[in-house]
């Protein structure tokens, strides 16, 4: 994975609460077996009328907004099924962060391990972000993962969580994999001293 | 059962006792735990692409034998064809199953292959054969993983990039989650089910409410109800944001994994038995959080929305946005309403519906077939309704028509077909029209999550019974003695 450290990048606002990940990338569209192309499907049902042509009121669609890089969602953003098609199709709809008071938790990792990265901020800079992109769609804002922090376009900095180990690996382009992997000798010790508990392989 | 070198000075919880056990590397200021995982379950939706990751890498599966693999989203449910095969219609499905096939035959995992005797959803599977046990770690690529808890388990849903992980290593990078007890005092009164205490508990704290936790389920209510009963509010877990949800193994447990094909046998069950014994908190555990609910004051739930969590007893009214303080609540509430074309204020009893959906990993187990079996039996499927039963499992199938409920749904009017997620995900062609109403026993009411512009209600087996034969929404007491 190529490291991630700082971008900046224009905003667009879909500030729903618990958007759920049928909405991003709903389920009719999980029936590949790679994780490209899911871009132009990304939010489909909000984005297309019933004969495919866009929605030419819905944000993603207008022109302002393409481009855009920073997705600011509402609260809970990624609720529902564990798909990690949906950081995917994100990713191939151009976001690198989304931003939102709040994630649910199996979003915010499959997005981790994907390097797009979940900035959660407080309701006031929010409100605030949502605004600002809905009146200036050139607003910028910066996202510098070092420092975690979110530069406003007024220059304010709002620092926002990551875990210390996803922030590490997201910085020097480590994958999570290779770390697990070297603990060979802890997980042939854990097995050594644990029986396993089922065995599929044995005929039932 | 992990070696534990613990010595219980402080009172532990059910779920800090399963985490000890499978800790391989304790969590750090830098790194999270790394878990064991002692089952993997895994489906043809979520894994084409870390097996691909594996080949990528080089890597081998490390426990094919803690591993096992299903058939079930993308699956059709119709019927079989005259040679005993189910036809796949859809290529996209096709490919997907046979690069399911593939996988599996190059990484030696077994598959319960489509049509096959032990085919079905893969949290149904888990417990039939009994491959799900107490005090163990079990994930699937899957949210829905949360189901197993009912048994004793830590169980939950990872991405796809974790399924990787866990093929590799069997072992899984864990932050440590808080605990919620979810206490249900009392008794259920008839017709009121463990779906509605689910519904229930989510309505009252949202669908982010349980997000950073797992919640244990307790109280009267919770140790009176069945395994499967219990499988049903674990399994909604998700749905209130929690990364798992546990019930304490009891008797009822212990009973219900005894001569499976994969449980422990002859001493070696007496040992775990003992084992599963001390696992349930221990007196003075605490919890990081707390909900309680009174069994009692229950009645069938049902929802309006277009989360789980927009839930509300079968007799009230829609609730109405200008009521609600905070302002992304009402837009949400106004535009779930939109979606679901519903007045504030209108009752939901009485409503026409075109479907009714008895099936999904929540709901579609041979005791949910055999409730809403009673309701319907001698009774018909109304004119207007699309009545469809998917049963869980090839072996809730088999179960069922040797009981005769197959007979009893098909005589009503209602469709039985093969086992598979079929409608509550609406990936294989079984699927609403737009605006359409359906009640569903399924788990997930989101915009167009049974087919797109299709609107669902959400509720147990018993309301979508009452419903299918009156199409119209129902409350199940009136027709349950
Ligand atoms: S039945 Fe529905 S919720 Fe359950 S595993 Fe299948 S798609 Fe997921």
């Amino acid at each position: 994975m190529e490291p991630i450290t700082k971008f900046s990048g224009s905003m667009v606002a879909l500030p729903i609460n618990d958007i759920d990940t049928d909405q991003i990338i709903p389920a009719r569209y999980l029936k590949v077996t790679d994780k490209n192309g899911l871009g132009a499907a990304c939010f489909s049902d909000w984005r297309y009328n019933a004969d495919g042509s866009p929605k030419a009121d819905f944000p993603l669609n207008q022109p302002a907004y393409q481009g855009a890089q920073v997705l600011v969602g509402g609260h809970n953003f990624g609720c529902g099924s564990s798909r990690e098609h949906a950081p995917w199709a994100l990713l191939g709809a151009g976001f690198k962060a989304v931003v939102s008071t709040y994630f649910a938790d199996i979003f915010r990792n499959n997005a981790l391990k994907n390097g797009l990265l979940p900035v959660v901020v407080d309701a006031e800079t929010h409100k605030q972000l949502v605004s600002l992109a809905q009146e200036d769609p050139t607003a910028q804002v910066t996202v510098d993962l070092e420092s975690q922090k979110l530069i406003l376009p007024d220059g304010r900095g709002v620092t926002f969580p990551v875990d210390a180990f996803s922030r590490y690996c997201l910085l020097n382009g480590v994958d999570q994999l290779g770390f697990v992997l070297g603990l060979d000798e802890q997980i042939a010790s854990y097995e050594g001293q644990t029986p396993g508990r089922v065995n599929t392989l044995a005929t039932a | 059962m992990g070696t534990t070198q613990h010595q219980p000075t402080t009172p532990r919880t059910l779920f800090e006792k399963v985490w000890d056990n499978h800790i391989v590397r304790p969590q750090t200021p830098d790194t999270p735990a790394v878990l064991y995982i002692d089952l993997h379950l895994v489906h043809e939706v979520t894994s084409p692409q870390a097996f691909s990751l594996l080949r990528e890498r080089g890597l081998k599966v490390r426990r094919p034998e803690r591993t096992m693999a299903t058939m079930d989203h993308s699956t059709p449910t119709t019927p079989r064809n005259a040679a005993g095969i189910i036809p796949v219609t859809d290529s996209m499905a096709a490919a997907q199953l046979d690069v399911m096939r593939k996988n599996c035959a190059d990484f030696g995992i077994p598959l319960y292959d489509l049509g096959t005797k032990n085919q079905g959803i893969v949290h149904v599977i888990g417990p039939e054969q009994g491959l799900t046990q107490p005090g163990m770690t079990i994930v699937c690529g899957d949210s829905h993983t949360s189901t197993h808890g009912a048994f004793g388990a830590l169980a939950f849903g990872i991405g796809t990039s974790e399924v990787a992980h866990v093929l590799a290593t069997q072992c899984l990078l864990q932050s440590k989650p808080n605990t919620m007890a979810v206490r249900v005092d009392g008794r259920l009164h008839p017709g009121v089910t463990a779906k509605d205490i689910i519904l229930a508990v989510i309505a009252k704290i949202g669908v982010g409410g349980g997000t950073g936790y797992v919640f244990e389920y307790m109280g009267e209510a919770i140790r009176a109800l069945s395994m499967e009963a219990r499988m049903t509010i674990c399994n909604m877990s998700i749905e209130g944001g929690a990364r798992a949800g546990m019930v304490a193994p009891d008797d009822t447990t212990f009973e219900y994994v005894a001569g499976r094909p994969f449980a422990p046998k002859g001493d070696e069950w007496e040992r775990r038995v003992a084992e599963w014994r001390v696992l349930p908190s221990d007196d003075g555990a605490t919890f990081d959080n707390e909900v309680v609910l009174d069994a009692n004051t229950l009645t069938p739930m049902i929802t309006y929305g277009t989360n789980p969590g927009m839930g509300m007893a079968i007799t009230a009214r829609v609730p109405d946005p200008d009521q609600l303080g905070d302002v992304s609540q009402k837009m949400a509430l106004t535009k779930a309403l939109q979606y679901m074309d519903l007045q504030p204020g209108q009752p939901l009893l009485g409503k026409p519906v075109d479907v009714v959906f008895l099936g999904s990993c929540t709901n579609s187990r041979i005791s949910d077939l055999r409730e809403a079996a009673r309701l319907i039996k001698g009774r018909k499927v109304a004119a207007n309704v699309r009545m469809m039963v998917v049963p869980g499992s090839q072996q809730v199938k088999v179960q069922a028509e040797a009981e005769g409920l197959d007979k009893v749904f098909r005589e009503a009017g209602a469709e039985w077909r093969e086992a598979g997620c079929s409608m509550c995900i609406a990936m294989n062609g079984d699927q609403l029209q737009p605006g359409q109403y359906a009640v569903s026993t399924s788990n997930r009411n989101f915009e167009g999550r049974q087919g797109k512009g299709g609107r669902t209600f959400l509720a147990s087996p018993l309301t979508a019974a009452a419903t299918a034969i009156n199409g119209v929404i129902t409350d199940p007491r009136e027709m349950v003695n």
